[in-house]
């Protein structure tokens, strides 16, 4: 059989896969990440707080309500996005004017906040949250098991990832938002309503973290800390990416994805810590990120 | 000279009751355990209402000596938790710690307890190193180790055909020891180990190990893991197919949060070995409903039983040496036959291994459940003489 660095072509190309659906959730959060930084330079800590709401309003949903996963994809992110957009404006607004670092602080506090009730509430083992029927059972691709799931997670993430890019690159609602950034009182007196355009753009922010989280859901645990070791990861993706760049978080999402993954077959022990050390390297040599500009 | 003659007479009013050597006049036990993290609901916030449980049951109060609960998280860093010790032992009046989950850091605690001549009582940890070649004057070991796991599912799976393993790995102390047990005991009757793969502490996810483990075509994926670990393990394990594939996997420490985390439906038909099940008789059963209302309705795990029984004997023993002292004390320990509602008779062996039953249980399927929490039926119970290493197969220099 071929090998590539010792191991077979087979095992190479699920390990390669496997990269892609993990770096499918690094995406989907360093995007919500890079939307915020970018539009609204807020260091948004409370995103892993966020995302782990995301999978436990998906198990209320399901145990409490009886509305099943497809129902979470939608209802989620928008009860959560509203949770979001409510601490914008009671609070992160009072920030704008002082330094990121207050805001960093801020958001960082409120999270171990967060962490820490639903800790009290439900304990640290989690919760279990099963998958929804039409996506159990997989694929046999030939070099590995594909399960359906995983498929549907790599396909969705592209697919909202992509849209976003769009709608902020590519459209006039996204000019107008990259603008009201940049010049807020010009873009006003347009008459355009810029602070509650801001808070519908973190709103939308945190809501691409609870949409993470439902998709987490079924293959993790519903765990209260589940946010909280994958947000270091992400903020690492994020700066390789270049702050605020988004075609940049996805790319770096994605790309960090496969790097751990591989790291997992060559030296599984280092597999938790290779991406920060790309991160010091990148930060090294180019301190703007892979695809960010200087400001 | 007043002064002097109050603090004799004093003293010499003390000579009769138990206080007599009392450190600062309060039995002062200190609960160091995971509070926050992956290990936090196997004993966490329940080993101290455990704790606290203990010394209401021993009746602290109306024998008029003072017990004091004082607690802290360790993080599971060994640093943490060794800094902790110290501070306890050296400034706080501590007299004993109890429970501390995570090999790494229970091994730290053990070398500064020896130091400090206090006393340690392990409930979370595993590492059957602590009784071993780690073994100390100042340590019991209460619950569980690994060589009691490996024996108790490794052997069992091993007997039943289980013969090719491949083993998941926790990159720490406990992990290393786990694997390393059952890798001699699946050697031990026959079988083969075809390979490991050493996963960090703390993964989320498991499904690049898991095709490593499916490529290996081990009939046995063994998961030398514990917590968190092990429940995204076997749920991503089925999520990949492998059991359908015809592989089977071990978890070789599952803890009755893990199976109330992972859902029946997932956790069904897996091997697992306990000291400890809430449902096994009126007396455990009388404790855990006493227990769970503390607990956020979560019956008690092995880890916490153990605490509870652990603090109970420690407290007999300073009533009957009449001293707070360490080392006295775990002497006493030693001495004195253990007996309690939820571990039965048992004895503690001079390296510090504490002996009762295990049990090997098979997680219910949800047909046979009768409702919350209802998880085990019994597969076999394993007498204490056999259920832990011989006592000369450490390597402990305490014993002779």
């Amino acid at each position: 059989m071929t090998e590539i660095f010792g191991i077979p072509v087979q095992a190479f190309m699920g390990q390669l896969l496997i990269g892609l659906i993990n770096g499918s959730f690094y995406a989907l959060l360093s995007l919500g990440l890079a939307v915020i930084f970018g539009l609204l330079n807020i260091i948004n800590f409370t995103h892993g707080a966020q995302y782990m709401m995301g999978a436990f309003v998906a198990w209320y949903l399901l145990n409490k309500l009886g509305l099943g996963y497809w129902w979470a994809l939608v209802i989620t992110p928008v009860t959560v996005g509203i949770f979001g957009a409510i601490i914008e404006r009671t609070m992160l607004k009072q920030l704008y004017k002082l330094d990121h670092l207050y805001g960093l602080l801020l958001t960082f506090g409120l999270a171990l906040i967060i962490q820490g009730l639903f800790r009290n509430e439900y304990g640290s083992s989690g919760l279990p949250y099963s998958m929804p029927e039409q996506l159990t059972g997989g694929q046999n691709l030939g070099f590995m098991f594909l399960p359906n799931y995983r498929a549907w997670v790599i396909v969705f993430s592209l697919v909202v990832c992509l849209s976003t890019w769009f709608v902020i690159e590519k459209t006039k609602l996204g000019s107008y938002l990259r603008a009201a950034t940049e010049n807020p009182e010009l873009v006003r007196a347009f008459g355009i309503n810029v602070p509650r355009m801001i808070t519908l753009t973190y709103g939308f922010g945190v809501g691409l973290a609870a949409l993470a989280g439902v998709m987490a859901a079924p293959i993790y645990s519903v765990n209260p800390l589940m946010g909280a070791d994958l947000i270091i990861v992400v903020f690492a993706v994020v700066v390789i990416g270049g702050m605020g760049s988004i075609m940049g978080s996805i790319v770096t999402g994605f790309g960090l994805g496969v790097i751990e993954g591989l790291t997992k077959v060559f030296y599984p022990e280092a597999s938790n810590t290779v991406i920060f050390i790309i991160m010091a390297v990148v930060l090294l040599f180019r301190p703007a990120g892979l695809f960010g500009t200087q400001r | 000279m007043l002064r002097k003659l109050g603090i004799a007479v004093a003293a010499a009013m003390a000579v009769g009751t138990a206080q007599a050597q009392i450190s600062g006049g309060v039995v002062k036990i200190g609960v160091l355990s995971d509070m926050s993290s992956l290990y936090a609901d196997i004993g966490g916030p329940g080993s101290v209402v455990a704790a606290r449980m203990a010394v209401e049951d021993f009746g602290a109060a109306k024998k008029g000596m003072k017990v004091e609960i004082v607690s802290a998280d360790h993080q599971n860093k060994p640093e943490v938790g060794s800094s902790i010790a110290r501070q306890w032992y050296d400034t706080d009046g501590v007299d004993v710690i109890v429970d501390v989950p995570t090999s790494s850091v229970a091994l730290a605690v053990n070398q500064v307890t020896r130091e400090k001549a206090k006393a340690f009582l392990v409930s979370g940890a595993a590492t059957s190193d602590l009784t071993g070649k780690a073994c100390s004057p100042n340590t019991i070991h209460w619950t569980y180790d690994t060589w009691m796991l490996a024996h108790g599912t490794g052997g069992a799976i091993v007997k039943t055909g289980g013969d090719t393993w491949f083993f998941l790995t926790a990159d720490y102390a406990f992990g290393h020891a786990l694997e390393r047990d059952t890798a001699e005991v699946v050697k031990a009757n026959g079988g083969k180990v075809l390979g490991a793969v050493r996963h960090p502490l703390n993964t989320q996810d498991f499904s690049s190990f898991l095709l490593q483990a499916q490529s290996s075509k081990a009939k046995i994926i063994g998961l030398a893991n514990a917590g968190g670990d092990t429940i995204n393990s076997i749920k991503q394990a089925a999520e990949f197919g492998i059991v359908r594939g015809g592989q089977n996997l071990a978890g070789l420490l599952v803890f009755i949060s893990d199976v109330n985390a992972l859902g029946l439906d997932k956790a069904e038909g897996l091997i697992l070995t306990e000291t400890f099940y809430w449902d096994q008789n009126d007396q455990t059963r009388a404790f855990a409903k006493r227990f769970a209302p503390q607990n956020k309705n979560h019956m008690p795990t092995m880890v916490q039983a153990g605490v509870y029984s652990a603090v109970l004997h420690y407290l007999k023993a300073v009533e009957a040496a009449k001293t707070d002292d360490g080392t006295k004390v775990v002497a006493k320990m030693k001495e004195l036959p253990t007996d309690d509602p939820l571990f039965g008779k048992g004895r503690i062996r001079q390296d510090g291994r504490k002996l009762h039953n295990a049990y090997l249980f098979e997680v219910k399927k949800p047909s046979e459940s009768k409702g919350a929490w209802d998880y085990y039926k019994l597969r076999s119970t394993i007498p204490a003489d056999q259920a832990f290493r011989p006592e000369k197969e450490g390597g402990c220099p305490l014993v002779k």
